[in-house]
């Protein structure tokens, strides 16, 4: 029989669609159909001027925006030549951020994969954590979910006041409740029996599908683009890469968790770091915004700041890639310019396409009730699949 | 009346009667399409609690369903999805526009993404934002139970 799955079903993480071929409940081939979602992103930077491109980039994979926008201004950085001069107080709230968007991704992953399995209340103490995530990126920004706050040569504004006092407390309060929704489900009897053993991908195959991030780590392979091409200072980070063997849903599951200890570790570290108050750009103001008080009284200022806002700035002709560590694996925007205001191609690497491409490889031969289950796993995101 | 004293009665017409009963218990379906979707779970779920409200049942069959909330950018390849999904709720049925893409193809103006989904469904309140807050969301749904309040039952 065949059945088609999605694009409207409640456990598709969004819009992937699915033609299960059955036998009796076992599924014997499996073909996913992407492209719901396709919004023509890539497609629409070119038209932007660079630092317009920021807000378009942060809806790619919208659980965790600020890590898409990160990897799109360090690729920027590098083909401009100031990476170096980015201030080190910049790079460690660039960290800071960077991981408190990994748990904040992590808890809608959680709460929705348990959700899916049945788990209801889980999703509800997830939300509940990941509001007080949101509450940091208001303060930030004033906006919930894409800040735009990480720009092209620093940061939007200086840190608001306050900033250190509710990351602190998010930081004390959240590895108690993430032992919280461990005693729910790691031991839970349920849980285990519908994920161990599940959705299993061999080491071999996961590399042959090129998976990287908490998919990859579940086998084995201790890929992290922290550890192996380290970006912003993480190598004067301490902090464990989690590995497991079995490459099942569980193991993914736990890779996950740990993932947000070590977040949690990170964070911890670059709060200690940063200042209140400081430098938060690289005061080239051919790149970013003059300050405002030079706007209203300097000449100089209010032709910079005319020129930032009508023409923006030129990057020179090449093409640059910095990976870094999203939330579901190496990310990272291939850019090319033509030496104009605005891009000539940017390209998405989304781990979550080789994520899809894989989906069918793990559930063959295992049963219909499965198939959510090793979807959630994959931890998805059609927006950054379909871009 | 007068042999039943003790009875409390409350008189009203089967018209009002209807509409309280629908718009107290409106059943979303859950069709998620892009960021709005998060923005949507995070109204059913613990902070915003759309249940105060009654229309915390996310139904997955559109079959059950009263509300379609269209969160999210609306690709030219799901429009015909879309169309059929709305085909298949029972009357009466509603539809909120959610957010900017939705409405008007927010920030994407491009080949990909139908401008707007009043082009597919017929849409009864437009919500603002990109993606707007659990808050306006549920202003949205109030608006719409408003104005499910002023139906007609003979049309």
């Amino acid at each position: 029989m065949t059945v088609n799955m999605g694009p409207q079903h409640p456990s598709t993480h969004g819009v992937l669609r699915l033609i299960l071929e059955l036998s009796g409940e076992t599924v014997i081939s499996a073909d996913a159909t992407i492209g719901f979602l396709h919004t023509g992103i890539e497609k629409t930077a070119e038209q932007k001027k660079w630092q317009q491109v920021i807000p378009l980039v942060e809806r790619m994979d919208y659980l965790g925006p600020q890590s898409n926008s990160l990897g799109f201004i360090l690729s920027v950085e590098r083909l401009m030549g100031i990476e170096s001069k980015i201030p080190e107080r910049v790079r460690h709230i660039r960290v800071l951020i960077a991981e408190l968007q990994r748990i904040s991704s992590h808890l809608v992953w959680l709460g929705t994969h348990a959700l899916e399995i049945g788990a209801v209340s889980v999703m509800m103490y997830c939300f509940r954590e990941r509001e007080l995530l949101l509450n940091v990126n208001e303060m930030l920004a004033g906006f919930r979910m894409f800040p735009s706050y990480l720009r092209i040569g620093g940061l939007r504004e200086d840190l608001p006041p306050d900033f250190h006092e509710t990351v602190d407390a998010f930081l004390e309060r959240f590895p108690s409740k993430l032992t919280e929704y461990e005693n729910l489900l790691t031991k839970n009897q349920i849980w285990m029996k519908r994920t161990r053993g599940v959705g299993v991908l061999s080491k071999e195959d996961t590399i042959a599908y090129s998976l990287v991030g908490p998919l990859a780590r579940a086998v084995g392979i201790s890929y992290d683009v922290r550890r192996a091409f380290p970006y912003l200072g993480y190598e004067t980070y301490e902090f464990d890469v989690p590995t497991r063997t079995h490459g099942d849903v569980y193991d993914r599951y736990l890779v996950r968790i740990e993932e947000m200890r070590q977040s949690v570790r990170i964070a911890k570290q670059a709060l200690q770091r940063i200042t209140p108050r400081g430098v938060f750009d690289i005061q080239d103001y051919r790149i970013v915004p003059p300050p405002k008080d030079k706007v209203y009284t300097e000449m100089e200022g209010l032709i910079q700041h005319f020129l930032i806002y009508s023409q923006g700035f030129t990057v020179p002709p090449g093409e640059a890639y910095v990976p870094i560590e999203g939330p579901r694996g190496e990310h990272g925007f291939y850019i090319v310019s033509d030496g104009s205001n605005r891009p000539y191609r940017i390209k998405s690497r989304p781990p979550g396409l080789y994520a899809c491409q894989a989906v069918p490889k793990m559930i063959e031969g295992g049963m219909i009730a499965d198939v959510i289950a090793v979807i959630g796993s994959t931890d998805v995101v059609m927006g950054d699949v379909d871009r | 009346m007068a042999d039943f004293p003790d009875i409390p009665v409350l008189t009203t017409t089967v018209e009002k009667m209807a509409n309280w009963a629908r718009r107290s218990s409106i059943w979303p379906v859950t069709f998620g399409l892009a960021c709005c979707a998060i923005e949507m779970m995070a109204m059913s779920a613990s902070r915003y609690d759309i249940a105060r409200f009654g229309a915390e049942v996310f139904r997955g069959s559109p079959r059950q369903s009263d509300l379609m909330i269209v969160a999210g950018r609306l690709s030219r390849k799901m429009a015909p999805v879309l169309r059929r999904i709305y085909d298949q709720m029972p009357e009466p049925k509603y539809v909120i526009s959610m957010g900017a893409c939705a409405s008007i193809g927010g920030v994407f103006d491009n080949y990909a993404l139908v401008q707007g989904v009043d082009q597919i469904v017929p849409v009864d309140v437009f919500v603002p934002g990109c993606p707007p807050r659990p808050e306006s969301l549920i202003y949205g749904i109030v608006q719409l139970q408003k104005k499910i309040d002023q139906m007609k039952l003979t049309a």
